[in-house]
């Protein structure tokens, strides 16, 4: 009964969402602001019934209401209540469900801000973000029912249904089927909250900017109100791409963390497309340029977005992710259809009121290189979409489905990533408006020379390998740089400010925490690229039966076999199996104890292999157990992966996250900063 | 003269993307097909790159863990996914596949881990070469096990 309650306050929740839709604009036309603050309380209303749909559907998850269809899918008698209540996004309905509630947080969080200056927008963000809610709301209501209970008709047939159909009984099951234990790793509990967070904030940005587009208010107050929102979207985004990077990394036991997958390149392409925008709304803001292209890149975003939450929660595409198939696809492409139609037909609308201030006159200033960065990772995008759309091109024109996997992917963006990377290296040092060869070559002769010399360092002591070198020479350049101009700065302030430098770094960064937070971040992509390039180029396996007291050797590192024991633990219904193993380092030093496991979980009749990991920054030694005979000779086999400097990629992650809260941090409101100041002046002025 | 610059600028930089996507994907694209597609290319697709998907059968399976071997076989599975629909959605599509003494099977050899996911009745994506003895020679294996299905429901009840 209490699903039955939840279904209802569902659907009142999409009643309310379809009349803060009408409410808004019937407001605006008739100029009635009564009529638009009512739709804006409606849309306040949104988030307490959603947080209640919420709350009834965890209380069933919880206590095994094993006669909803959805608690039967996704959770289980054994199941520990955390995974009970994460089990919430564990599937489609429910997952849908999340969105919306996300949605309804933020949207609420929007409409109570102060909205004295920007008015004319309120309607509109009300209307696009309703209309955003409504329809996975409505997805919700009208074809993913999470709270659909199993009738059994008299015939034996045993089916969903939201109400009772005639002559049938409900349906409890004894026990639900529970969630896979692969997806019950830390990692991937957070991560769909993560890129649903991201997801769901880029919906706000999109808002302003078509509330823009409708009222014609379209200089850049749009992209000054969304700017930290697309910063904390991004910041989600990352860190849910991140995750999942981990999460494979750590459950799947290849030992890579990003296969190319068409669910993983889902959620990259608005990760693309936002970070373009976050770079080209810099040249709107400093120069009043590229205005078309930062609406179309808001606009893509937002579709993306969609199309990624459908991707990732639909089987159109082969994947490890795609567990999930239901009728809900030409819905999803319908809606990304119909906003992409009349987002950018109002962007045409609106074409001549969004031209450029200023015009790009030297091919080395720093808008030509913000803009030719937006070009990369436009390219990049167009990569990763025709990739994932190729098979559905070739199927329909030649009948035949013809697929890329992941070396398509790397052949094609490699290129593009190190052009970016060297455009990391120049842009930070060129000017705005006008930059020559000769400034800009005085500027970046130092760095470059710095990068020759660590090049050919690891050239002598580490590598030869000329796709390593080209990496790890960019990689350089671009920290000496970022390094350089970081040092510049705080040396400026110390010498003018009177500071010891420690205190001018700090103030540097705290006073313009948007350019020194993004040199942060671009540190610590680097980070990240020094970890990618490890273990793409460098990564070593091996694999060997053993028996105990025997040993493998791989690059260096010997991996000495010690035990095995197997054990069931009742409670959960899992066995586990347990090897304990030792590495040496090449001189015969004890670096540490290694436990790879391989756990049965009886229920599900699934295995879950668990590596043994032994983290440094120079290596990742990754030891699998693939097999073990108890009492046999013979011994236990295990699959041995040496990944160098793989820990980078995690700890640039760590850097990424402090340096997007840097840029991303609120700052006192400039405007009201502007006032105290002038107040101040005025009062001297008047006490003289 | 300003606007030439950036015009054959951003032409140089469509020319190298269209370069670098049409190369690519000449060098590395692969058919993907079913068991019965494959059969009836025969030849043709011997040492190209293909994937290939089909149900697991259970019994099938072996693994030598001394070499890292496993091998076993995948019965037609249709690619078309109205069809599967039809048959009444994946998870029957699959089980279906694997009852059908007449659906045309296939050996898949493939050196590595055990992944945790196969098992009977999974679905297996394998991405690697027909080999000229038949065998298909997997360098890339992927699976997918859609437990989450109402079809699944009735086994389970029956002891209830």
């Amino acid at each position: 009964m209490i699903a039955d309650f939840g279904y209802g306050v569902l659907l009142v929740t999409f009643l309310v969402t379809v009349y803060s839709v009408f409410a808004a604009i019937y407001g605006e036309f008739k100029k009635k602001p009564a009529m638009v603050e009512s739709a804006r309380r409606a849309m306040l209303l949104t988030w307490p019934l959603l947080t209640l749909t919420a709350g009834i559907l965890i209380y069933l998850l919880i206590n095994n209401h094993f006669e909803v269809q959805f608690v039967y899918e996704v959770t289980s008698r054994s199941m520990p209540t955390y995974l009970k209540v994460t089990a919430w996004w564990g599937g489609q309905a429910g997952s849908l469900l999340f969105w919306s509630w996300l949605m309804s947080a933020f949207a609420s969080l929007v409409t109570l801000r102060k909205w004295d200056r920007d008015r004319e927008f309120l309607p509109w963000v009300i209307v696009v973000a309703s209309v955003t809610m409504a329809f996975f709301i409505g997805m919700n209501v009208f074809f993913e029912n999470p709270f659909a209970k199993l009738y059994q008709s008299f015939d034996g047939q045993i089916a969903p249904h939201t109400f009772q159909p005639a002559n049938s009984i409900l349906f409890t099951p004894r026990d639900g089927q529970g969630l896979n234990p692969l997806l019950r790793h830390p990692g991937m509990v957070i991560h769909p909250p993560m890129l649903y967070l991201g997801f769901v904030s880029f919906v706000i940005p999109y808002a302003f900017a078509l509330a823009a587009l409708i009222t014609g208010r379209t200089d850049d107050r749009w992209i000054r109100l969304t700017r930290r929102w697309a910063l904390w979207a991004w910041l989600f985004l990352s860190a849910g791409l991140v995750l999942g990077g981990r999460w494979a990394y750590d459950v799947l036991g290849w030992g890579g963390y990003w296969g190319w997958d068409p669910v993983e390149i889902a959620a990259f392409m608005p990760w693309l497309t936002g970070t373009a925008f976050l770079h080209s709304v810099m040249i709107q803001e400093k120069r009043g340029m590229l205005k078309h292209w930062n609406m179309l890149l808001v606009i893509l975003t937002y579709d993306l977005v969609i199309f990624g939450t459908f991707l990732t929660r639909s089987g159109v595409l082969s994947s490890v992710h795609a567990f999930a198939q239901s009728a809900i696809g030409p819905l999803f492409f319908a809606f990304i259809g119909l906003t992409l139609i009349t987002s950018v037909a109002l962007l045409i609308y609106r074409w001549d009121s969004l031209k450029s201030e200023t015009k790009m006159t030297s091919m080395l200033s720093r808008e030509a290189l913000f803009l030719l960065n937006n070009l990369l990772f436009m390219s990049i995008l167009v990569v990763c979409f025709w990739g994932v759309i190729y098979p559905l091109i070739s199927e329909l024109f030649t009948g035949q489905k013809v697929t890329v996997g992941p070396p398509f992917y790397e052949r094609a963006t490699s290129p593009l990533f190190a052009t970016l990377m060297l455009l990391m290296g120049i842009a930070p040092l060129s000017a705005w408006g006008h930059s020559t060869v000769k400034t800009l070559g005085r500027a970046i002769w130092k760095p470059t020379v710095g990068a020759v010399i660590i090049t050919a360092v690891l050239y002598a002591t580490y590598t030869q390998n000329i796709i390593a070198l080209i990496g790890f020479f960019l990689v350089a350049l671009v920290i000496l740089v970022t390094l350089y101009e970081y040092w510049r700065g705080a040396y400026a302030r110390q010498r003018s400010q009177d500071e010891n430098i420690l205190a001018s770094f700090w103030n540097l960064t705290g006073r313009n925490r948007r350019r020194y937070g993004g040199y942060i971040i671009h540190l610590s992509m680097m980070l990240m690229a020094i970890g990618i390039l490890g273990i793409e180029i460098f990564q070593v396996e091996t694999q060997g039966t053993i028996a105990v007291g025997d040993s493998l050797q791989l690059s260096g590192y010997t991996i000495k076999y010690k035990e095995v024991a197997s054990w069931d633990d009742r409670p959960s219904g899992v066995n586990y199996t347990r090897a304990v193993v030792e590495v040496y380092d090449k001189d015969g030093k004890y670096l540490g104890n290694l436990n790879p496991r391989k756990d049965y979980y009886y229920d599900s009749q699934q295995p879950m292999t668990i590596p043994g990991q032994l983290a440094s920054l120079k290596d990742e030694v990754y030891v699998l157990l693939i097999d073990w005979e108890p009492i046999s000779p013979v011994g236990t086999t295990f699959k041995v992966f040496v990944n160098p400097l793989v820990n980078w990629l995690w700890l640039g992650s760590l850097l990424f996250l402090v340096g997007v809260i840097i840029a991303a941090w609120p700052d006192k409101d400039p405007e009201r900063v502007a006032v105290r100041a002038g107040k101040r002046a005025h009062q001297t002025s008047a006490a003289d | 003269m300003q606007i030439n610059k950036f015009v054959i600028g951003g032409l140089f930089i469509l020319g190298a993307v269209v370069f670098l996507i049409w190369s690519s994907t000449a060098a590395t694209s692969e058919y993907f097909l079913t068991v019965d597609e494959l059969n009836a290319k025969g030849a043709d697709v011997i040492n190209r790159n293909l994937r290939v998907s089909g149900a697991v059968i259970g019994d099938t399976i072996k693994y030598d863990p001394q070499t890292l071997t496993l091998t076993f076989e995948v019965a037609h599975v249709p690619g078309d996914q109205a069809v599967i629909e039809d048959e009444g959605g994946l998870a029957e599509a699959l089980h279906q596949a694997v009852i059908d003494p007449t659906r045309a099977r296939m050996k898949i050899v493939y050196v590595g881990p055990m992944p945790d996911l196969l098992r009977h009745e999974a679905q297996a994506i394998v991405t690697g070469k027909l080999g000229d003895d038949g065998v298909f020679h997997a360098d890339e294996l992927l699976l997918k096990c859609p437990t989450k299905y109402e079809e699944a429901v009735p086994e389970q009840a029956a002891s209830n």
